[in-house]
């Protein structure tokens, strides 16, 4: 048998959905397989049912020919199976040693010997070009640094067959190419890799066969060599994926949001924000390319509130709100979809309908004098549900944790975009989406624009800023290098400014 | 609305906790030479066998539901009051102060006393409230001193301006009209110790309840415990929020000193930090923080309370036996955690016999895991 991995029909049920129904899945040793499927088909399920974390209600799991029953993740480990999951699971105030070694720490007596162990890890580094610090605190370092480190986990259990779940997801462009480098040293060792993306290009940059799940059932396993993004987009979603945006020419009006040497001091290694100033007008979406880091969080966390500025103002409406609470930015018409979604998104532990609710629960028609209105509430998120398709078991009821993670940012999305903000600061808004989502997503935001209202969008996807925006900052060492407009620049020149040049500087 | 899976689950896991915790109780009575079910049934005929001792469990639940809804309130805001103790005695010296000072028709003097207790149960709470969304001091350590000063503050003003005729180390007796015991309930459950306290405890598990599920409050009060930073980022005002919640929390718990000071007991010890307050801990967590669960378990615990000291009259088993089952059901209730997580398999074995096809099923993959 040339299959190291072979699912057969495997079947599981949550509360009001069949999250896998009947998948058959085949690995074969050596090869980089891509899971592609909508959001909430059931591709994170499946992984986790090989990884160990859930049982399925139905069916068997052979690995290299031989029927095994992966009860918990430490069997996994033992059958040599690893897996990066879609939200990182590492201690942050631990090491990155100290990490990696959690579970199975070797003992030399009755002491942890972490001499060996961090040796063995800058072993694994070295062989596979991962380039980490085993003493580094995991609170100190990058997401591609910490999705590393998730990595070498893996290796150091010896693990041959290595599932990413939305790996690329939180990774910046450049970042992106290494993890490519990464997987191929690693497949050049024997080993096998189950890459879980939305991104078709990197399928078919990368991948040898993709299999694609449509609403928990398998649709078909393609050679990637045989395919297009196209043929791909449509097995998918089943129906042809319009990639072109129907957009039209901006028609701005007056300015509404006003940045003046807006100052904000370095935070945790970042680059703070140096006197920045930007316009942003009504009817326009602006889009603020840069690389990770260089002050964008601050710009985000000053305009919205979470952060007071140390130098300059921001006007709303030509008004000062910089000493203003967040709530009132928000009665104001400022919304916001947060880079991370668990932290600022939201409360997992609530219902759908619950979280939907949590910027205006307050207000009529959701409560009256302190009593909430639970028939207003379902009735609202019933409706975001539907109009932004957030996919669940229990609709209204599911708790956010139980969300496919692209489930999760669309509902995010779409309790911002429902609330028809004047100005929305839109961070990374379709990570973690499907094609189809991010379509869907994109138009919305445009008719936003079309309606008047004002859309400032921090995004790393080059892509995503130039087919969106109207007009593009460039940030840099929290300074800002300068703006273009869309229409008249190109991924060259952002991306020679996003490094530092100045405009025309290197033509 | 909540749904309904959840409850049914941290249902199933309290009655685990409290199955786990009999079955330890009686491994410890066969170990000492008794009959376990001899000794169960002493125990539930002590609390329950006739009118008035059902009154007396009543009247024994009472504080603890009131410090345990204290506890399971704070606990929703992502708070932990160890502090109910101290509440509780604050809450008891103001409705004792009241009691003793003013001379009033009862209704009006018994309204005074659940104010006062309620306000002074509050305030005393908010400040350790006030500490943490001020300077992030940690609740635990601020309630734990809380504690102190509120016994140390009792010891001085008890003896220095309400000493009892005879001792040194108690109040004066509260007079009849400052008393939650009315004589239609005492004679009702044939003279047992139950009060109004009862009641108004209903009346604040309901309230509770209210507040929790049907209100703004509620919905600021429980993001802010589930998730800090996101209820920040909506714009709910989290500091404020953490006061709040401390000050309900010390409210609930001063009502619960003062139906145990001038309700069960009739004056005020000095010297002693009433075991209550931290039973309240326990009764929340069996509760699973809801407050009808809390009221349930409170009256649990009050039943075996009331219970022991019959078993001990009419068995050889000692009352510390009781006491025992309490401490082991505490400790399933805590390492509920493990239940949960293996609460697929739980529900699979319960649902999958009744099911043929299955459950057998289910026993196969079970087989299987155990290789
Ligand atoms: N623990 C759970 N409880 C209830 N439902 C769940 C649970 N986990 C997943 N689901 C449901 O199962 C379905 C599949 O979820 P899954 O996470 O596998 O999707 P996915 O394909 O990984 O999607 P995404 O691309 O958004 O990450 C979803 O409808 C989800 O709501
Ligand atoms: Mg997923």
């Amino acid at each position: 048998m040339s299959h190291i991995v072979e699912m057969k029909s495997i079947r599981k049920e949550f509360p009001g959905v069949v999250a896998c129904d009947d998948i058959d899945f085949h690995l074969k040793k050596g090869e980089i397989h891509a899971l592609l499927g909508e959001n909430g088909a059931g591709k994170s399920t499946l992984m986790n049912i090989l990884f160990g974390l859930y049982q399925p209600d139905n069916g068997i799991i052979k690995l290299r020919g031989e029927v095994v029953n992966i009860s918990n993740p430490n069997i996994a480990n033992d059958l040599g199976i690893g897996m990066v999951h879609q939200h990182f699971k590492l201690v942050h105030n631990f090491t990155v040693t100290e990490n990696i070694i959690l579970g199975l720490e070797p003992t030399r007596g009755l002491t942890i010997d972490i001499k060996r162990a961090r040796e063995k890890i800058i072993e694994l580094s070295k062989r596979y070009n991962l380039n980490i610090n085993p003493d580094a605190k995991i609170e100190d370092v990058s997401v591609g640094m910490q999705q590393r480190v998730e990595i070498i986990k893996m290796l150091y259990r010896d693990a041959e067959i290595l599932i990413f779940d939305e790996p690329t997801a939180v990774l910046t462009p450049q970042e992106v190419q290494e993890l490519t480098k990464i997987m191929h040293s690693l497949i050049n060792e024997g080993k096998t890799i189950i890459l879980i993306t939305h991104k078709l290009r990197e399928i078919m940059s990368i991948a040898d066969r993709c299999t694609v799940i449509r609403w928990g059932k398998v649709i078909g396993t393609v050679n990637v060599s045989e395919t297009s993004e196209e043929k791909l987009a449509e097995m998918m979603v089943g129906r042809k994926v319009i990639f072109d945006l129907d957009k039209r020419a901006a028609s701005p009006a007056e300015e509404i949001l006003s940045l003046e040497s807006l100052t904000v001091e370095n935070r945790d290694g970042g680059h703070g924000l140096k006197n920045f100033s930007l316009g942003v007008k009504c009817g326009e979406i602006v889009g603020l390319a840069g690389v990770d880091g260089n002050g964008q969080a601050e710009l985000v966390e000053a305009v919205i509130g979470l952060r007071k500025p140390d130098g300059g103002k921001i006007l709303l409406h030509g008004e000062d709100i910089s000493n203003l609470s967040i709530r009132e930015r928000i009665e104001k018409g400022v919304a916001h979809i947060p880079e991370d979604r668990h932290k600022h998104g939201l409360v997992l532990d609530y219902t759908v309908q619950e979280n939907l609710v949590i910027k205006n629960y307050y207000l009529p028609p959701y409560s009256a004098r302190g009593l909430l209105n639970w028939d207003n509430i379902y009735e609202h998120a019933e409706r975001v549900i539907k109009d932004f398709d957030v996919r669940s078991g229990q609709g209204a009821d599911a708790t956010a944790r139980s969300l496919s993670g692209g489930n999760q940012q669309k509902a995010i999305v779409g309790r911002e975009i429902d609330g028809n903000p004047d100005l929305l600061v839109a961070v990374q808004p379709t990570r973690g989406l499907d094609v189809g989502a991010i379509e869907y997503i994109h138009q919305r935001l445009l008719e936003q624009r079309d309606q008047g209202k004002a859309v400032l969008l921090i995004s790393l996807e080059l892509d995503e800023i130039l087919d969106l925006s109207d007009r593009i900052a460039v940030i840099y060492n929290g300074e800002l290098v300068g703006i273009v407009n869309a229409a008249e620049t190109d991924e060259n020149e952002v991306g020679l400014m996003m490094a530092g040049g100045r405009r025309g500087a290197a033509v | 609305m909540k749904t309904k899976a959840r409850v049914k689950k941290d249902f199933t896991m309290s009655f685990f906790a409290i199955l786990l915790g009999m079955l330890a109780g009686s491994v410890l009575m066969a170990v000492t030479g008794n009959n376990p079910l001899e000794g169960f049934i002493y125990l539930f005929r002590g609390g329950l066998m006739n009118i008035e001792r059902i009154g007396n469990t009543l009247a024994t639940a009472t504080p603890l539901i009131f410090a345990g809804l204290s506890v399971a309130f704070a606990f929703k805001t992502g708070l932990f009051n160890i502090g109910g103790a101290g509440q509780m005695l604050i809450g008891g010296l103001c409705a004792t102060a009241i009691g003793l000072t003013f001379d009033l028709p009862k209704p009006l003097l018994l309204t005074m006393i659940v104010f006062g207790s309620l306000v002074g149960g509050a305030l005393w709470a908010s400040l350790p409230g006030l500490l943490k969304a001020r300077f992030n001091v940690h609740e635990v350590v601020s309630t734990i001193m809380m504690n102190w000063i509120a016994y140390w503050t009792v010891y001085y003003i008890v003896p220095q301006y309400f000493k009892g005729p005879f001792l040194e180390t108690e109040s004066q007796r509260i007079p009849e009209s400052a008393s939650l015991k009315v004589p239609w309930l005492t004679e009702l459950f044939n003279g047992s110790y139950i009060n109004l306290g009862i009641f108004l405890a209903i009346i604040f598990v309901v309230i509770s309840a209210l507040i929790l599920e049907r209100t703004t409050l509620g919905y600021e009060l429980k993001a802010v415990g589930y998730n800090r930073d996101a209820a920040e980022a909506a714009g709910i005002n989290v500091n404020r929020n953490i006061v709040l919640s401390m000050a309900i929390a010390g409210a609930l718990a001063g009502l619960g000193g003062a139906t145990f000071y001038v309700g069960f007991a009739s004056n005020m010890q000095i010297g002693v930090l009433p075991a209550q307050g931290f039973d309240g801990i326990a009764v929340a967590l069996l509760g699973a923080n809801s407050p009808w669960g809390v009221f349930g378990a409170a009256v649990f615990f009050g039943l075996l309370h009331t219970g022991k000291g019959f078993m001990n009259a009419m068995t050889a088993i000692p009352p510390e036996i009781a006491d025992t089952i309490i401490a082991t059901i505490i400790y399933f209730a805590a390492t509920s955690v493990l239940i949960e997580r293996n609460w697929d398999r739980i529900r699979k074995i319960n649902f999958g016999s009744l099911v043929p096809g299955k459950g057998k099923n289910t026993l196969e993959a079970e087989s299987g895991g155990d290789e």
